[in-house]
This record gives C-alpha cells, structure tokens and sequence, in this order.
C-alpha cells in the first residue's frame, strides 16, 4: 500500500471515527443552507450554483458513518428543500437520502478528513445529484429536461471548492470522536 | 424475517425512505394534488426569516452597500476614503431610493394603464435547488393570489404563479426549464411556443423555416396559453436561424432585463391587442392587416338564431331534422308510447319566425335548411 492510498484509507478499515454533534448541529447549519438558498441568489445570482443544503447532507454523511443517518439526514433536508420549489415532494427527497446513505457508506472505508478526498467526494456526489435529479423528472414525471454536462461538471467543481471551507467550519461543530 | 431485517438493517431503511417518498411522488403526479402540509410547514417556517431579513435589508441596504464600499477605498487610500465614502454612501442610497421611486412609479402607471386587474408584489426570496429560477413574492391566497395566475411586470411577462400559500407565493419564472407561453411576434405575426431552457435566455418552438422573423422582433403574448394576456411584451429576437423541425429562435425575455425585485400579479387579466410595429414587416413577405373584430351583436344574433344556418354545425342540423322528424310523427321524446321512425322523410321546416309589421313572405324551406340531405 503507497503512502497516499495508506493517508486516503485512514490508516487502515478498522479506523474509522465517528464524529458526534449537538443536536443543534444538526437543525441550524441545514436551515441556514436552506435560507441561504432561498435569499442570497436574489442579489447574487452568480450564486445559485451553490448547492449548500447537498454539501451540508454529505457532510453530516461522512461525519457520521451510519448509513441510515446519512439516508435520514439527507432524506429531511431534501423534503425541505421539495417543499420550497416548484418540484413535487420527494425529487430532492429521494435523491438526498442516496446521497446520503452512499456518502456514509463510502466513509466507512475512506479518511474523509482528507482535504483532496473531501473534493473529490463533493464533486461526484454533486454529479450524481443532479443526473439522479435528472433521471427522475424524466422517468418518474416525465419532464423534457436537459441535462447539461459541461455546466453540471462546472458547477461540481465550483461546489466541490466551496466545500473543503465549508467542512473546515462545520467540522467545528464536532463534540467528540469516538 | 427478524434477522433478515437485523442483518440488512441499512438496505432496508433506505429502501424504506426511498419507496415511501416514490409513493408521496406517485400521489401527487397520479392525483395531480399536493401534500399541502409539509409545504406549509417549510414555507410558513421560512418566508418570515425571510421576510425580517428583507426588511433588515431594506431599511440598512444603503448603509451595507455603502461601508461595503468604503472597504475597497479604504485600500487605495484612506484619507480619500472618509471623505469619498460618505459621498458615495449618500450617492448609493439615494441613487437606490431615486431606483425603488421610479420602479414604483412605473409599476403603478402601468397597473393603470392595463386592462387587467392586478396586484402588486414583492420578491422576498428564492426558489431552492441550484440554479433555480422560482422567486418567492410576499403575497399570497389571502390577497387573492390563486395558482396559475400571470406575474408581469411593466417590461414584460415574468412568470407563473405555481403555489399560492397564505402569506407568499411561488412564482416560476419565464426563464425555468418547462415553463411556456403562446407568443406572436409582432411585425410578421409568427406563432410559437416560448419555452425556458434554465438559462437567461429561452427559446421560441414550432416557427416554420418558411416563416419570416429578424433578429430584433419583439415577441408579445398571443394569450393562448390562458395563463397570459394578449399583447403583453415577452422579449425580443436574439438569435433566429433555420433548423431540422423548424427555426432556432432564441429570445431575451424583456421582464427580467431590470432585475427581479417588483412584479404584478394579474388577478383578472383582460386581453389587449398587439401593438402595431414601428417599421412595417418585411417586403419579402406579404402580410394582411388583421381583419376586423367580428361585432358583438353579430355573433350574439347567429348564436340566437340558428335557423340561419349561418353558426350551424353539422350536429346542430342533424338535431333538428330529427326533431322536425318526430313533430311530423306527433311523438313524444322522452314519454313512453309511440316510437319515432328516423328513416322517414322529416315535415318541412317551420319558416323563420318575421316580424308581422314587415308583412314579409316567409322564406321557402329548402331556403331555410342549408344542409338538407
């Protein structure tokens, strides 16, 4: 095993940490993902690419490596978000509780306090939400969207950098590790 | 069973979550319905945080604006910027002030000049997920605001109320993938279909390679969409060339050009005429001036008197042999006895009903009786 694939497997599968959170970690940072959502593009429309309420679920994913709080955590907060779009309840809802329960089981084999895997995790996970988004206004709804790659691997890029700061700050949050 | 779900515990869980949201989806495309609950639970949970920190803004926009500014002077020199930032702080908030009063005053000369009745309202938020283009607006079903209703601003259409909560709506604008609009172009009368693409820009289908449009043409609503008047701007022509299954035609929508804070929901909207073009269309082409509007009385008095046969139809004709049929057997529809015998040759038609003043004769029945078979 090299040096960087024994730094991106942490060492080993056995050592995985689980991190802890207030229960207030959990309401606030999603809610203000949300708000964020909702307000900041009104004045800087060059925002809206942010998808900050995914990066939060991925977040909370990897942190706690449980599948089923990642599946849970991702599952609230895309029916929030359903709830504030135009969308019917559960395409984000659906989408989310994927993303989350893959991102914590992909934590149970990696590092995720590795900065680069951090990207590289944001990134395909921002591509795989909005091709699962995608495939299900199609197949479920039957909506004529169009899924544009180029700008969907852009904005996967520009989400992923706006993510390693993102964690830095939630990861904050953290009470303990166990 | 037990250790089956002991030993997949996760697998189960998401598909638990994943099949119970697929249900929740299946609802609502099958029923065409909403769950009301969760959405008014979200929406009344975050459009008053919303809203306080609209107002926040609106009260101390002028002075962010301003400190934020005076940052970047305070860079290139800091003695400029005392005396540069409170002038420019000034300038901005007055300069934004001077914008929110001219803004309002159009919209209200506008709201005037329209036929439709309408509602003015303010943008508090936005939709979420990235890239969305759904605004939030602070009015909702207690102002009257139903979904379904147009959203106009004095440049042009905005978009399409699509939820109408108690004290907000969602409105979707023009440029979001899926929304729609029937437009005419102005100077050579081409018919499409306005679609958003998710961008700023959208898209006009079904023109006809054959049809005549030039860069620049404005397109206006044609009102057969039954969400937007007629003759309000859309946009105009950015790009137009041929392809496959028709022209390529990409519009700017005119009603977001100056920015999303103000718009005008159309309560009870009334359809105007399109203006006519400054310059006449193209010489290329020859184009009719519009006929003239049909009079009121006219259709009102072929509607009243079919026996013209002038508004009938096929139906209507068929209707009344049959009746004239059983008036000259002398039997009762819908009363039991006797049964009308259809293959007989009907009475001859009444004549139409003249005034006695006129002393006129009346008409013959083959006259009368335009379809006669």
């Amino acid at each position: 095993m090299t040096g960087m694939s024994e730094r991106l497997m942490g060492g080993g599968l056995g050592n995985t940490k689980i991190s802890k959170f207030r229960p207030v970690a959990y309401i606030v940072p999603p809610l203000v993902a949300i708000l964020f959502q909702v307000y900041v593009p009104r004045f800087a429309s060059y925002l809206s690419y942010l998808e900050l309420p995914l990066l939060v679920t991925v977040y909370f994913a990897l942190m706690r490596r449980q599948p089923v709080a990642g599946a849970v955590i991702g599952c609230a907060i895309g029916l929030v978000q359903d709830a504030l779009s135009q969308h019917p309840l559960g395409m984000q809802g659906i989408v989310k509780t994927l993303v989350g329960y893959f991102a914590a089981s992909i934590s149970m084999r990696f590092d995720v306090e590795n900065v680069a895997l951090r990207f590289v995790l944001s990134f395909f996970f921002f591509v795989f939400h909005q091709f699962f988004l995608w495939v299900l206004a199609r197949g479920l709804l039957g909506q004529s969207m169009d899924l544009q790659v180029p700008q969907t691997i852009i904005f996967a890029f520009l989400n992923a950098v706006v993510a390693i700061p993102l964690f830095l700050v939630l990861d904050r949050l953290k009470t303990e590790e166990l | 069973m037990e250790t089956f779900l002991s030993r997949y515990r996760n697998l189960s869980v998401l598909l638990l979550l994943v099949v119970a949201q697929l249900l929740l989806l299946a609802y609502q495309v099958k029923a065409r319905d909403d769950v009301p609950l969760i959405r008014v639970w979200a929406v009344s949970a975050v459009t008053p945080l919303a809203r306080g920190i609209e107002s926040i803004r609106g009260g101390t926009g002028g002075f962010f604006q301003g400190y934020l500014f005076l940052h970047d002077v305070q860079v290139e020199n800091i003695l400029l910027k005392r005396e540069m930032g409170a002038l420019k702080l000034r300038n901005r908030f007055l300069a934004a002030e001077l914008a929110m009063a001219d803004r309002a005053k159009a919209l209200d000369e506008f709201r005037a000049k329209t036929p439709s009745k309408t509602l003015p309202a303010r943008v508090i938020g936005t939709g979420t997920g990235a890239n969305s283009r759904v605004v939030f607006i602070d009015r909702g079903s207690t102002d009257g605001v139903k979904r379904g209703m147009a959203a106009i601003a004095p440049e042009g259409i905005v978009g399409k109320v699509v939820a109408a909560y108690r004290m907000s709506s969602l409105v979707q604008l023009i440029t979001e993938q899926g929304s729609v609009a029937g437009v005419v172009s102005q100077k050579n009368k081409v018919r499409g279909t306005l679609k958003g693409v998710g961008a700023n820009t959208c898209v006009v289908e079904y023109v006809q390679n054959e049809d005549k449009l030039e860069p620049g043409e404005w397109f206006f609503t044609s009102g057969a969409d039954r969400v937007f008047p007629r003759g309000l701007p859309v946009g105009q022509v950015k790009m137009v060339r041929e392809g496959r299954g028709g022209k390529e035609v990409v519009v700017e929508p005119s009603g977001l050009w100056t920015g999303m804070e103000e718009m005008l929901i159309v309560l009870d909207g009334v359809h105007g005429l399109v203006p006519p073009p400054d310059e006449p269309a193209s010489r290329e082409v020859s184009i009719l001036p519009a006929p003239p509007p049909e009079t009121p009385a006219a259709s009102e008095l072929d509607a009243a008197s079919p026996d013209s046969g002038a508004a009938m139809t096929d139906a209507d004709r068929l209707k009344e042999r049959y009746q004239r049929v059983v008036e000259g057997q002398g039997v009762h529809l819908g009363v039991k006895g006797a049964i009308a015998d259809f293959n007989r040759a009907p009475a001859p038609a009444r004549p139409p009903a003249v005034p006695a003043a006129t002393g006129a004769a009346p008409a013959p029945a083959g006259k009368v009786e335009p379809g006669k078979r």
